[in-house]
């Protein structure tokens, strides 16, 4: 276990502190590169741009401290980010925290559904493909993989929305519902995760029934099922959740524009609208929860890992 | 090694370089979407932004060949305009990221020590973020503004570049082949010349195409969700956000650039080779 938190736990808990240094100190760049006079940016933000005068500016100018100094106000910033103090939506006016609380649910369901249809589709096909290599269902997943990794998971949803939702009508084509909201985004963000790891895990298969301890499980005697299932699962599973962890780049990506297609109400929608409408605390939030839940991510899939693998646990 | 006694200098002769089936498949793409890309302006002529509210969703013509936007824009010239913003500034990108990344891969490599563990640092923070954050926040920074999207790509890319020829410079730095130049009396620049530079470059290569090919996902994407360029810029992403409306009434012509965003793509993944590594 110490060794667990050691070689897992401590890196990922490092990269933590890394994404809120990096997106306190972009969106403290933000704030100040606002052109014009900052506080009356700001202010007509939050109370429209008739609505301003010097007395609303005053009030801003003293409520987000801009007119400290440069390095005062930047060690500020980091300390309330730090104490996760993100302060107040421009536009709504509620407490970032809370809506940023309540959007990353919304995320977290789109990327399980997007992973559990990914992990369903990806490796079942990899394992067909591999066990018969060079066959026609090879030869297929090949090009179709190929294709699949051609396009990008936005255009995929708008595919998936025409054909599904608008033509066959089976799906609802946007919003926020029950599952049946979520087949279509999931489908969107899993057909590009799949397109890969089917390729990844036909490759380890391949390899796997190509080794002498496959070669020597089939000589003495065990079925090619039973053979696979003892010393083919777990090899396979190695790489093939390994590369998971470096497609959650992909996902993360993918939740942005895919949500903002489908108007899922998740963080990636609410990051999109807060740089559209410059609202800096909603940048930062909703940017610092999806670099946090995309560290999350990956520490699961390395805790997989390292289940998965016992030499990792040897060195 | 072997591979790399073959071939000649930095191991891109032609013959491999053109290589599978399918890489000569992904070049020919790329070779008539770059033709279709320049030669437009030279042949067809016309204005991105110039509208004919008497033709809108034009169906093609001998004039118009790809029909006309719902503000009776030309969408030959709006699609060759547009491939020409995302290659360039995939290619673009990729090369502003490929140059440092390869030179601090293999200084890092070759040195190690404090220098190497302030990149390492600093590639770690950047790569802490998914890439596309990182863009968004920049082109929050600068909306609307080309460098964003420019800076933000190359910033997320130099470090792929930087990783992994660090970590073929730190193998090979060790290798025997290293060792006996040295004890020639060969310094750093004839065995990075000879023996690092050979092997990198090709893997560079490979992952030059895949990152033109995540940018050009990228930009498109951004574009989709406007954010980057603004209208009337022609992008692939933007062209199809705006066209999204009138899919019932020109099917055809809101797929024209989701299939030139597939086939640019395709043709890049097809150069970089067809299994992921």
């Amino acid at each position: 276990m110490g060794k667990m938190i050691r070689a897992v736990v401590v890196p990922r808990a490092l990269q933590a502190v890394m994404v809120a240094w990096t997106v306190g100190t972009l969106t403290f760049v933000l704030t100040r590169a606002l052109p014009g006079d900052m506080a009356y940016r700001i202010a007509a933000g939050r109370y429209g741009y008739d609505n301003v005068d010097a007395a609303a500016a005053a009030a801003v100018r003293q409520e987000l401290g801009l007119d400290q100094p440069p390095l005062l106000a930047y060690a500020s910033w980091l300390w309330d980010l730090l104490t996760l103090n993100l302060g107040r939506d421009m536009v709504s006016n509620e407490p970032v925290w809370s809506e940023v609380t309540h959007q990353v649910g919304h995320s977290l369901v789109l990327a399980l559904v997007a992973i559990a249809f990914a992990v369903l589709l990806g490796p079942a096909l990899g394992v067909a493909a591999g066990l018969r290599r060079r066959g026609a269902l090879d030869h297929a997943s090949l090009a179709l993989s190929t294709a699949l990794r051609s396009v990008p998971p936005f255009i995929l949803g708008i595919g998936l929305i025409l054909v599904v939702a608008v033509e066959l009508r089976w799906l609802p084509a946007a919003g926020h519902g029950g599952f049946a909201h979520a087949v279509l985004p999931g489908l969107a963000l899993a057909l590009g995760l799949a397109a890969v790891s089917s390729r990844v895990t036909r490759n380890a298969v391949v390899a796997v029934a190509r080794s002498p301890f496959f070669a020597f499980a089939r000589t003495k005697g065990l079925g090619e099922a039973l053979a696979f299932r003892r010393h083919g699962v777990r090899n396979v599973a190695v790489p093939v959740v390994s590369y998971f962890g470096v497609q959650l780049i992909y996902l993360i990506e993918g939740v942005v524009v895919v949500e903002s297609l489908f108007a899922w109400p998740g963080i990636g929608h609410a990051l999109v609208h807060a740089i559209v409408a410059r609202n800096v605390p909603m940048i930062q939030g909703t940017a610092l929860v999806m670099g946090l839940m995309f560290v999350a991510l990956n520490a699961v899939v390395d805790g997989i890992c390292w289940g998965l693998d016992p030499r990792r646990r040897a060195s | 090694m072997t591979a790399i006694a073959s071939t000649d200098g930095f191991g891109l002769r032609l013959g491999a370089l053109l290589g599978t089936p399918g890489r000569r498949l992904g070049f020919a793409l790329l070779a008539a979407i770059v033709a279709f890309a320049w030669l437009v302006p030279l042949l067809h002529g016309g204005d991105i932004a110039s509208q004919n509210l008497m033709r809108t969703l034009a169906a093609p013509t001998a004039a118009e060949p790809f029909g006309t936007d719902h503000l009776g824009r030309s969408m030959i010239v709006r699609l060759a305009a547009a491939v020409r913003l995302s290659l360039g500034l995939a290619l673009l990108s990729v090369a502003t990221a490929v140059v440092p990344g390869v030179a601090v891969g293999i200084l890092g490599g070759w040195y190690g020590g404090a220098v190497d563990r302030v990149f390492v640092t600093i590639a770690d923070s950047v790569l802490a973020l998914p890439g596309l954050l990182l863009v968004l926040i920049l082109s929050a920074i600068a909306p609307g503004n080309f460098w964003a999207l420019y800076v933000g790509i190359s910033l997320v890319m130099w470090i792929e570049y930087y990783r992994v020829v660090r970590a073929y410079t730190q193998t090979i730095a060790r290798s025997p082949e290293i060792q006996s130049s040295r004890l020639l009396g060969f310094g750093m620049g004839y065995c990075v010349r000879r023996h690092i530079l050979p092997e990198v470059l090709p893997v560079v290569a490979t992952m030059g195409a895949f990152g033109a090919a995540g940018a050009i996902m990228a930009i498109s994407a951004l574009g989709f969700v406007n954010i980057g360029v603004r209208p009337p810029t022609a992008e692939l992403g933007l062209m199809m956000t705006e066209l999204f409306p009138y899919f019932d009434e020109a099917p055809l012509i809101m797929l024209q650039p989701i299939g030139v965003v597939f086939l640019l793509v395709l043709s890049l993944n097809l150069i970089a080779g067809s299994d992921p590594k």
